[in-house]
């Protein structure tokens, strides 16, 4: 496609002389680099609770943010809307960060190579509105009817098209069409003895609403959630202390985003205050691991053509066998550190300057059968589901919630016990690694991860694992 | 009413337009907000970001079926498409017998100032702000030569509008602003590193701590982290400093929220007039106190906030409501609807605030033999369904009545009924940093994790 039959030209006329321009204000008063990042995003959100649609939102947002960078600075301002005063209002605000001579010959603006990960044929937002009240009412009716201990079910699906455009001073010129839905199912059930929890399974990705009605995700998310209830309102109390945990496969690679991606992001390690910072060629895990994040993963939650500077994304290997290879960047850290652009350099929204960001990260898989790894175990915990997590990147500690685990007793799952909470330190946790199962399964895609005061959409997954000495949060 | 500015002129058209395309009723949100930020680290400037923008939300009733939508392109025709998105929805939504607006009688705006505007924040120059930045970072690195690192420091500030109408005739808007520093020190002891943080807002530049002090009280922070440890897994005592006790005056607020009250989806739905905690704890929410960050003249919906005790001496005495969940409890609204731009009003908390007790802090920790100051919390290990609670921790272990160490790595878990239940003091020292505030809490066990 030509630039010219592109989104932004076609709806707003935008062309790439005036692009050229703005990127001229944006360094008329000097700088290393300047972009451009145009953004228009539809969004369609429905939601059901008993039975009844209580909530059918849909949302433009649209709007320019211009970026200028000069050595270690960088400055920045958005628009909401694209009339041209704005933008060059804006391109001149960002323009203040620079002082002195223009550091550098603009390159003419040529389009970029990027990737084609999720060619959505029909995209979930030209599919009609009914299709979609009745995909969460499918959810809805296939909860209810699983178990008559279900008395609460809310069902949402969330759908957007996110067109970008970037142009950058050294001659980039990309745009990228972004689909991404989602479907969430949580349900509430009560035992005979009125005791109430709750069961919660969602996901989605890159995709369009046949993504979820050709598998029949509706009636498989309901009943994954009822399932989570009904196991919980028969578990115990969790056990507190040091001791070995398996993780399942899936979800629980949240393990590798809290204990180790964040750590990864080059921003931190540029300023030395991560627990990883200057320990690339170290090992900093188990030899069984090797930690990979990659944005080029067709149609998941968390790939991307091209990230939000205008790289393309691709596989980045950063620990491999324990020896940590590199760190996740975006443009201002590889130019500071001299390394690489990886393509992970993401934003919330327009409003948001970059920042190294995961994209889906996941552990390789390894050699063992996971009932041997189970069955290797006297005395521990199996995880097979997780809530959130957070690390704190200076120490390295990090925590995530378990929502769904049962008691190893003798190699064999027994009771299934209470939410819990496992916490330990990156690098010190990432050694206790001591089976890696040969089942990688990457999430549903339900990620979402903060840094900053900013969301993105992010994906994990991990196989079956076992780690020696992990210290759990319950209370028995 | 007729509109007192632009911002109440685009709230009411847009409730006119819904009006014309055949909506029962409809209520309509426009914001401005105008932000800047500057980051210095290490003494140099790195970041500034300075910028502008809009958007409008409206939600429409066709009867009792509801449709919502949100732009932030405000063009006469950007409108037209929004309004006609919600009708659109509303067309396909099904009938709840419980949408609706507010009843007529509970709109209003509180009056007078409530001091959530100063124009002393958006006079500020852009050096100015970019000192106060550098002179809190300076502050923390100058404070002791074991700081030998930061992630910064910096200052941000926020001014906006907010207007609302709805077409039972309620009209109005209101202007805000705001301001913060910060800085983040860092040490690195033994290849070990620790960083801590110190914070101040205020909606008037006046508010605001100094940049000395807000320096100084974040190097104090991550000074006594050096050497942290894990402790021994045991049932003890535990302190919560305000600064990580406010987050339980939050699951409070979640566990007496509308939504979770009707979904039955609280630890604390259906025990209205039960006592839930110890006679200490009287819990308020207050959006009616001026200059706060919790404060407004009307809520999301049109309806005037008030002071509503949600525990008091211990007795759970209101929940939190916005129109549609105290309808469906069958239960007058609280002033609580809180909506973004986008979307339904759910429920919102104002300047939520445990009440302060007499005892010093000092004498809360003096009093513990063995136990726990926790004066950080990571992660979200907190179940409002059934109130379990296990989150990751660092504070200090307190030996004899007295500081000793600092830890970390470890959990604490507990249940929030019991929890509340075992409060067994409460500190004089309540202090408002954000919308939710608790003095210092003791709570008499609580399950260490670590060794």
């Amino acid at each position: 496609m030509a630039f010219s039959e592109s989104f932004f030209p076609s709806r707003f006329g935008i062309a790439t002389s005036d692009l050229d321009r703005w990127l001229a204000q944006a360094l008329s008063r000097g700088g290393d680099y300047a972009d451009l990042y145009f953004e228009y995003v539809e969004t369609t959100s429905l939601s059901l609770d008993e039975s009844i649609v209580k909530s059918a939102t849909q949302g433009v947002s649209l709007g320019l943010g211009v970026r200028v960078i000069s050595g270690e600075r960088s400055g920045y301002a958005y628009c909401g809307d694209f009339s041209p005063e704005k933008i060059d209002k804006a391109a001149r605000t960002a323009a203040c960060i620079a002082a002195g001579p223009a550091s550098l010959v603009r390159t003419s603006l040529d389009e970029s190579p990027k990737l084609d990960l999720y060619p959505v044929p029909v995209p979930a937002a030209a599919s009609t509105l009914a299709e979609r009240v009745a995909l969460i009412l499918e959810a809805d009716q296939a909860a209810r009817a699983a178990d008559s201990r279900v008395f609460q079910v809310s069902a949402g699906f969330s759908d957007s098209i996110k067109h970008i455009l970037i142009a950058t001073s050294d001659g980039g010129l990309v745009w990228d069409r972004q689909p991404m839905a989602r479907l969430n199912v949580t349900v509430l059930a009560r035992a005979a003895d009125g005791r109430v929890e709750s069961g919660y399974q969602g996901g989605g990705g890159r995709a369009g609403l046949d993504h979820f009605t050709s598998q029949g995700l509706a009636r498989r998310y309901a009943c994954e959630a009822v399932r989570q209830a009904l196991v919980q309102l028969d578990a115990g109390e969790a056990p507190a202390g040091e001791m070995t945990v398996v993780l399942g496969p899936g979800w629980p690679g949240i393990l590798l985003h809290e204990a180790v991606g964040h750590g990864l992001e080059a921003d931190f390690n540029r300023k030395q205050v991560s627990a990883f910072s200057g320990r690339v060629g170290q090992q900093v895990a188990s030899p069984l691991c090797t930690v990979v994040d990659d944005g080029a993963m067709a149609g998941r939650r968390g790939s991307l053509n091209v990230d939000d500077e205008g790289t393309p994304s691709r596989q980045n290997v950063l620990i491999e066998n324990g020896i940590l290879r590199g760190y996740l960047q975006d443009r201002l850290s590889s130019r500071l550190l001299g390394a690489g652009r990886t393509g992970n350099g993401r934003r919330e929204s327009y409003q948001h300057m970059p920042l190294p960001r995961m994209t889906n990260t996941y552990l390789l898989p390894g050699q063992s059968d996971p009932s041997e790894i189970i069955g290797s175990v006297k005395s521990g915990l199996y995880c097979a589901t997780f809530g959130g997590g957070q690390v704190d990147i200076t120490s390295g500690n990090f925590v995530f919630s378990a929502t769904e685990s049962y008691l190893i007793e003798g190699g064999r799952l027994t009771r299934p016990v209470r939410g819990a909470t496992l916490i330990g330190n990156g690098p010190d946790a990432m050694q206790r690694v001591t089976m890696v199962g040969n089942d990688l399964k990457l999430d549903e895609g339900v990620g979402i991860c903060g840094k900053e005061g900013q969301s993105v959409p992010v994906g994990v997954g991990i196989p079956t694992v076992k780690l020696d000495g992990i210290t759990v949060g319950g209370r028995a | 009413m007729s509109p007192a500015n632009q911002h109440e002129e685009i709230a009411a058209q847009i409730v006119r337009m819904a009006l014309e395309r055949g909506a029962t009723g409809a209520e309509a949100t426009a914001a401005e907000g105008d932000e800047f930020e500057a980051g210095v680290r290490l003494g140099e400037l790195e970041t500034l970001k300075e910028a502008g923008s809009r958007a409008a939300g409206l939600r429409v009733l066709f009867g009792r079926c509801v449709g919502s939508a949100y732009s932030s392109d405000l063009t006469g025709e950007g409108l037209g498409r929004m309004v006609d998105s919600a009708v659109g929805l509303a067309r396909i939504s099904t009938e709840d017998p419980f949408a609706g607006l507010p009843d007529p009688s509970s709109l209003g705006s509180l009056p007078g100032d409530l001091r959530l505007y100063s124009d002393s924040v958006e006079l500020l120059e852009t050096a100015f702000k970019i000192d106060l930045a550098r002179a809190a970072e300076r502050a923390a690195l100058n404070a002791d030569p074991r700081i030998d690192n930061s992630e910064g420091g910096s200052f941000g500030s926020h001014s906006g509008w907010r207007a609302f109408a709805n077409s039972r005739g309620f009209l109005g808007s209101y202007r805000t602003s705001s301001c913060s520093l910060s800085t983040v020190p860092v040490v690195t002891n033994g290849g070990a590193r620790q960083r801590d943080y110190w914070h101040t807002s205020a909606r008037a530049l006046e508010g605001l701590e100094s940049a000395d002090y807000v320096g100084r009280m974040a190097a104090a922070r991550v000074l006594r982290r050096i050497g942290a440890r894990k402790a021994a897994t045991q049932n003890v005592p535990v302190v919560f400093e305000p600064r990580a006790a406010r987050s339980l005056v939050g699951h409070i607020f979640s566990a007496t929220a509308g939504e979770s009250i009707w979904q039955k989806a609280s630890f604390l739905a259906g025990r209205l007039g039960e006592t839930i905690a110890a006679p200490g704890v009287t819990i308020v929410d207050d959006a009616t106190m001026p200059g706060l960050f919790g404060t407004s003249p009307f809520d999301d919906e049109g309806v005037p906030p008030r002071r509503t005790t949600v525990i008091d001496k211990g007795v759970l005495s209101s929940y939190l409501l916005n129109s549609y969940s105290a309808r469906k409890l069958g239960l007058a609204t609280t002033g609580n609807a809180s909506r973004g731009v986008t979307g339904n009003a759910f429920t919102g908390h104002g300047n939520m605030y445990m009440m302060p007790g007499t005892t010093d802090p000092a004498a809360i920790v003096a009093g513990v033999k063995n136990g726990l100051l926790v004066t950080e919390l990571l992660g979200s290990g907190v179940n409002i369904v059934n109130g379990d609670y296990s989150r990751g921790a660092a504070g200090l272990w307190i030996e004899n009545g007295e500081i000793a160490w600092p830890v970390h790595e470890i959990t604490i878990a507990g249940n929030l009924r019991r929890m509340f239940a075992q409060v067994e003091a409460v500190g004089s020292d309540l202090e408002f940093r954000g919308s939710l505030a608790c003095p210092t809490l003791l709570i008499g066990e609580m399950t260490i994790s670590g060794q």
